[in-house]
């Protein structure tokens, strides 16, 4: 166990979407059908590509966001996070450069890490990836004889920057991707969770999957304890992803993947969406409330119009890993910045959970971290006798700090 | 025997504590105790008053385990336990008390200034840090009073940064410390029942000689044990070693913390519940004397149940 996950802890760490929405008595007459219907095959290993009647759904799935891909690019994975790992499994080696978004999905930096890829990290601002700052990176990168091996974008309701990236930058990185022969790894798993605003087209929509490989996931629209997700790629990277995954885990949950096909077969999946988001809005629109109501003045924050999380950030004189410690104090936790940069940079804001839990502890612990913040600017200010704003679009701007991330792996040190 | 090894808790080195006491069971139960772990928490007093343990090793990390609160129960319980008494914690604990102990016994440790938040919001205390950073000169280092690892620890280089490290140590400790930074080589000497074992050196990369945190990351700091160190300097460093443990009447086993600079050596803390994993130092130190891990814990309870 965590300490941040402590009972009496209001935990807006995690990404977690509320699983007491999904109706049990549904969850019991679905596996009862199953143990009933297709006992010896749901108890049986399946393909590494997983099963066809479950890439239908993927299919089905991807087509409510207008994308069409060919079944045979298709393979299910354990989870959007096996995406993730077989994608550099099979592309990276040691040393190779991986673009990501700066903030990034705290989840893909080991993932990069453990293949000791050089992750460069782009800034993003409301409008997603800074395509401009992409290019200079690419051509720095051409000056120094090398090219990444692929950009990794979550440009819808980023997790954890909150932005959605716009269509003339969506159009913009898919034709950089053509010019330049370069691979992009869409990670969607919150395109459904739109809470205002009109959807855009997936890269992989616009690109028609040449250069885009597409990573997805049953996690925020079922379950993530089932551990479904999905890749979409191209047969040449297909194949060695088969390899890969045939190492890895042979094939994904059977019994899950059985569990998908009916709760789909029911064909009310975009109703148990729809409930889903209707929540998820009041919890969102309850955080941004509490956010312009608990946190001070100097503190900045995107305005997600989907996804699961809202980033702040707070003067460059306040680390939120410390802050963290103090926070915990008053029994509420969230995601330090450091954790979504590979190089020390995020350390002055905070990534912010709303989905899993109600509207009145989201207030409450928004309050709380509000109150500790406020604690930690009045000290501050008494210590120095002076008062500093922190400048707009810091997130983004931010210099590198401290070369630390949160908590300590392996202290030597004094009590280690 | 029936002994209990108490770990994790809520702090902030939980994870570290699992590990200590992971290994502590592992070694007690090879030696044909009959060991029970327990993961420190609400049921923690029920469970120790179920269990009728004739011994418990404290393998607790940071506060609850380290400043007297767990020895505390034990003593009510009448459970003999490992590592230092009630006092003897919270002196360790508190490194404002510590210090302050240390200097008036003759034992050297760097110069230092400790003041809570109350001294900054109530009583001006911002006023004086000119005097304060000309008295202890930069780069100074900031700490919280209590607490563990290198959490809320912060070198600031100038003036300019001295705010920005009193903000993060207030975060970790309603009091922290000023001291002064002493330049050398950074040493922990373990000790079992008084006597110093083997000197570990940690030096860190040269990039992150300035950055506290990093330090204590894997690859960024080569651990050497025994240091490379004159016979005249090592003698020094572990005489300053056992002048804090009896200054500050310690038992079982700990861990000093010191400072080799141009003057000798400067004694920064003691740790009465030093990490017992399979990378921390005191195992190190074990090793390099000889000492296997399961004679060390084996040595840890003996020591428990002869108090």
């Amino acid at each position: 166990m965590e300490i941040t996950a402590r009972p009496e802890v209001i935990s807006l760490a995690g990404g977690l979407p509320d699983t007491t929405t999904f109706p049990p008595e549904s969850f019991a007459a679905q596996m009862t059908r199953i143990a009933q219907e297709s006992s010896a095959e749901a108890l049986q290993y399946g393909p590494t590509e997983g099963f066809e009647r479950t890439k239908d759904v993927i299919c089905e799935v991807m087509g409510v966001e207008g994308m069409r891909p060919d079944r045979d690019d298709v393979i299910v994975t354990t989870g959007g996070q096996q995406a993730l790992d077989l994608i550099a499994k099979t592309l990276l080696d040691p040393g190779d450069v991986v673009i990501a978004e700066g903030p990034t999905y705290p989840g893909a930096v080991p993932v990069f890490c453990s293949y000791q890829a050089d992750t460069r990290q782009v800034p993003i601002d409301e409008h997603g990836m800074r395509i401009d700052v992409l290019e200079e990176t690419l051509d720095s990168l051409a000056a120094e004889g090398t090219a990444p091996k692929f950009v990794y974008s979550v440009p819808t309701f980023q997790n954890p920057g909150g932005a959605t990236m716009s269509l003339e930058r969506r159009r913009a990185l898919v034709e950089l991707a053509r010019e330049r022969e370069l691979l992009i790894v869409e990670d969607n798993p919150y395109g459904l969770l739109r809470y205002e605003g009109e959807a855009l087209p997936a890269l992989y929509e616009l690109d028609g999957g040449d250069y885009v490989l597409y990573a997805g996931t049953f996690s925020k629209i079922l379950s993530p304890g089932i551990r479904v997700g999905w890749l979409c790629a191209p047969p040449p990277v297909m194949e060695k992803v088969v390899l890969g995954k045939q190492a890895a885990d042979l094939c994904t949950s059977t019994l899950t993947q059985y569990f998908v096909g009916e709760f789909f077969g029911e064909e009310r999946w975009m109703d148990y969406v729809d409930d889903v988001v209707a929540i998820y809005r009041g919890r969102r629109d309850a955080m941004l409330d509490a956010l312009e109501r608990f946190f001070p003045a100097e503190a900045r924050w995107s305005r997600p119009e989907g996804g699961l999380f809202v980033w702040v950030t707070l003067p460059d004189y306040i680390n939120t890993t410390d802050l963290l410690a103090k926070a915990l104090r008053e029994n509420v936790a969230f995601v330090p910045g450091e954790a979504a940069f590979t190089d020390g940079r995020g350390s002055h804001s905070m990534r912010l959970n709303f989905s899993a839990q109600s509207e009145d502890e989201i207030r409450e612990g928004v309050r709380r971290i509000g109150r500790v913040i406020a604690d930690q600017l009045d000290l501050y200010r008494t210590i120095t006798g002076e008062h500093r704003m922190v400048e707009p679009g810091a997130a983004a701007a931010e210099e590198p700090s401290a070369d630390v991330l949160p908590l300590r792996r392996r202290p030597r040190g004094e009590r280690d | 025997m029936r002994v209990a090894v108490i770990k994790g808790g809520r702090s902030l080195e939980r994870a570290v504590s699992m590990r200590s006491g992971a290994r502590v069971e592992d070694a007690l139960a090879g030696a044909g105790h009959d060991v029970t772990g327990i993961d420190a928490g609400e049921d923690l007093v029920g469970r120790l008053k179920a269990g009728s343990f004739e011994a418990a090793f404290v393998a607790l990390h940071g506060p609850g385990g380290e400043d007297g609160t767990v020895q505390e129960l034990l003593e009510i319980l009448s459970i003999p336990y490992t590592g230092p008494g009630v006092a003897a914690c919270l002196r360790g604990m508190d490194k404002v008390l510590a210090k302050n102990i240390l200097r008036e016994r003759g034992v050297p440790t760097p110069d230092w200034v400790a003041f809570n938040s109350t001294a900054f919001r109530e009583l001006g205390a911002a006023d004086a840090l000119a005097e304060i950073e000309e008295g202890l000169g930069f780069p100074l280092v900031v700490k919280p009073g209590a607490g563990g690892s290198s959490l809320g620890v912060r070198f600031a280089a100038s003036a300019d940064e001295v705010p920005e490290a009193l903000v993060a140590a207030f975060s970790y400790d309603d009091r922290v410390l000023l001291e002064r930074h002493v330049d050398g080589r950074e040493l922990a000497v373990s000790l079992i029942d008084g006597e110093p074992l083997p000197i570990v050196e940690a030096a860190p990369n040269e990039a992150d000689q300035f950055n506290y945190e990093a330090r204590y990351e894997i690859g960024r700091t080569t651990y050497t044990c025994p240091a490379e160190l004159a016979e005249a300097e090592a003698r020094a460093v572990s005489e300053a070693a056992v002048a804090t443990w009896e200054a500050l009447d310690f038992a079982g086993f700990g861990r000093v913390d010191v400072m080799l600079g141009s003057d000798g050596p400067q004694v920064l803390e003691i740790n009465a519940v030093p990490g017992l994993t399979d990378t921390s130092l005191l195992p190190m130190a074990c090793e390099a004397a000889g000492i296997s891990f399961d004679e060390f814990a084996e040595r840890a309870l003996t020591l428990a149940a002869g108090r």
